[in-house]
């Protein structure tokens, strides 16, 4: 703890002690910047591990056997057979369940995505660069729901659509996930600073209609904050957990979120009682987490940066 | 979502994280009108949005509010139903739950997070700084169950890949690693696995944002280390710190799918109603006593509520006009 502790002081020293433009980490340095970057490093690597070792611990367990993950190295590697055992064990589970519920989840998140796109950026568009009654107070509503946990409106939303009978439908998903204030905000963002308004209006003069203004020269210029929306929504949508969980009763609606709990019941080393012929091991419920999130995953993955600057832009230029 | 970021929960969201602005920046377009001749089209653009925003934001809020203060048949009843869950011998113990997991994860949200960013701000070698923020940022795409049920697998000696550390803790096996004093700490050792790296990425941008001349304006001065980072990168990240601490302490609230699986991976011996929103759920699906349900779930609304418009009203950080 004491590494941790004085650790905030070296760093800053560091950053202060160097100039602008810097040459690479050089050799030169007096011993009090040798042990900040000591601690720096220290600090780096725990952390590094910390967030790191579970999932790389996680990728390699689906390649082993109940007993191999149990006895050998938590980081050594099973084997392909080891994998494509799992791979058909989770597959067989309930005949094939999870091939359905990767297919729910990509039915909701793909549609509840697009009902977004269509809903939000005319949206974002309209607030940022149109006049009309009552668009401040649903700027402001937007931000207000934007800010609150999406877990917030679960139940009151459930209690809404238990009166209308909607329990059990697709669309008790899907529309709540349709409503994404986030996005409206992104974009309204992004309309209110990155488009000249003498181009939409040069528009105008040569005779564009309002419609037309919005989808030949505001929508092909917002592509980058489009797909930055439908990134967001799509992972949202994708990895939320307690909506589909209240309002799906039925296994074979289930998004792979919800699925997972049900691998999770019928899994001996969690759950006694469910040891049989249909139980789920270990290394098969590893696979069943890394399926879960694939499609996520992958995006990270390759999208980082696009990420990043999609979460820090806006505010950070003055 | 996992109790993160939001989100970033993290979540983001948790791990989702608002891209965020800020008003000074449009004192040169304030005056640029908009025209009141594209009314019509305004009304058309926004109605789908609108119309989502009350039948999934609004109505539900307002008809939870209505079912709380009523009776099963419809009769008005006053604060029966909160006073019922008040009273509920299971409602103080979830209070306290989430209460005392909020204060060690608040607390070690804001001090690590503020430290890691620092630190990685502070690395000058450009491929480590890079691949830190990407690893501290990839367990973000595990949110939720994943994320739990990854846990449960570290969290269990048998097989974790740090067993060796929870036995050096005591810990022999998952029903000692998660017994309900261990609780807070291991959901903030989750939510933090999972939404940290979103927020060390806000924050670091945040320190990028600094501008180079008052860092060196502070180094001439003569400013040392400490100075540093308590004079001038705290107080420029004090927003961004802000919003981090109110989106967590809001998310931290709705705690739900953390001890729910947890409850189920361990035979209940974590118990099904550790939170206020498994209390809740509990209320509508086991006792189908919806009204109860609805008086927690406005509680709960409440307490995010009034962050969120304390945070709109006085944060700083979102453009409103």
């Amino acid at each position: 703890m004491t590494a941790l502790s004085t650790a905030p002081g070296h760093v800053a020293d560091r950053a202060a002690a160097r100039p602008a433009k810097r040459s690479p980490a050089g050799l030169r340095g007096t011993p009090g910047q040798w042990s900040g970057r000591f601690v720096v490093a220290l600090v780096l690597l725990a952390f590094g591990l910390f967030f790191a070792i579970p999932i790389v611990w996680l990728l390699l367990a689906t390649t082993k056997s109940p007993t191999d993950l149990i006895q050998n190295n938590p980081f050594s590697f099973g084997s392909l057979d080891g994998f494509a055992v799992n791979w058909n064990a989770l597959f067989a589970f309930q005949d094939g369940a999870v091939v359905g519920w990767l297919g729910n989840s990509a039915l909701y998140s793909v549609v509840a995505l697009a009902i977004t796109l269509v809903v939000s950026v005319p949206a974002g568009y309209a607030l940022a660069l149109t006049e009309f009654r009552l668009r401040r107070a649903l700027l402001v509503t937007t931000l207000v729901v934007m800010l609150i946990p999406n877990t917030a409106l679960v139940l009151p939303v459930f209690l809404e659509l238990n009166t209308v009978g909607l329990i059990g439908s697709p669309l008790a998903v899907i529309l709540p996930f349709s409503f994404f204030p986030f996005g409206v905000y992104l974009t309204y963002i992004y309309f209110n600073t990155s488009i000249p308004r003498d181009l939409l209006a040069a528009a105008r003069i040569d005779g564009c209609t309002e419609f037309g203004v919005f989808t030949r020269i505001a929508l092909p210029l917002a592509t980058p904050v489009v797909a930055l929306v439908a990134f967001f929504s799509f992972v949202q949508n994708w990895n939320n957990y307690f909506l589909p969980f209240v309002m799906l009763p039925a296994s074979d609606q289930y998004p792979m979120q919800v699925g997972l709990t049900s691998l999770l019941a019928s899994t001996p080393a969690f759950n006694p009682s469910s040891a049989g012929a249909a139980s789920v091991q270990l290394p098969t419920l590893a696979l069943a987490t890394i399926m879960s999130v694939l499609p996520v995953l992958i995006v990270f993955l390759f999208s980082q940066r696009f990420l990043v600057s999609g979460m820090t832009a806006g505010g950070t230029k003055e | 979502m996992t109790a993160t970021v939001p989100d970033v929960e993290a979540t983001a969201a948790a791990g989702v994280t608002p891209r965020l602005g800020r008003s000074p920046r449009r004192a040169g377009r304030a005056s640029v009108r908009r025209s009141p001749v594209k009314n019509r089209m305004g009304y058309v653009f926004v109605s789908g949005y609108t119309v989502l925003m009350l039948v999934f934001g609004v109505f539900p809020a307002l008809y939870a509010l209505v079912l709380s203060v009523t009776t099963i048949d419809g009769s008005f009843a006053g604060f029966d139903n909160f006073a019922k869950v008040l009273g509920d011998y299971r409602f103080l113990p979830a209070v306290g739950h989430v209460a005392v997991y909020l204060v060690i994860w608040l607390v070690s949200l804001l001090v690590l997070v503020v430290l890691l960013a620092l630190v990685v701000h502070a690395i000058r070698i450009r491929w480590l700084s890079n691949a830190s923020r990407f690893i501290f940022y990839i367990p973000g795409a595990l949110a939720g169950a994943s994320s739990v049920m990854l846990w449960l697998f570290v969290l269990d000696p048998s097989v974790s890949p740090v067993g060796w550390l929870l036995e050096a803790f005591g810990f022999e096996s998952f029903v000692q690693t998660i017994n309900p004093a261990n609780l807070p700490v291991v959901f903030t050792v989750i939510a933090f696995w999972t939404g940290a790296g979103g927020w060390i990425v806000i924050m670091y941008g945040a320190l990028n944002n600094i501008p180079e001349e008052v860092m060196e304006a502070a180094k001439i001065d003569g400013a040392n280390a400490v100075q540093t980072a308590v004079r001038i990168q705290l107080p420029m990240m004090k927003k961004w710190i802000a919003y981090m601490g109110i989106m967590s302490l809001a998310a931290g609230t709705q705690l739900f799918v953390e001890p729910q699986l947890l409850s189920q991976a361990s035979n209940a011996v974590v118990a099904n109603d550790y939170s206020l929103n498994q209390l809740a759920y509990l209320y509508a699906f086991q006792q189908n006593d919806f009204n109860g349900s609805a008086a927690i779930s406005i509680l709960l609304l409440v307490i995010a509520l009034a962050l969120s418009a304390f945070f709109v009203a006085r944060g700083g950080l979102f453009e409103k006009d």
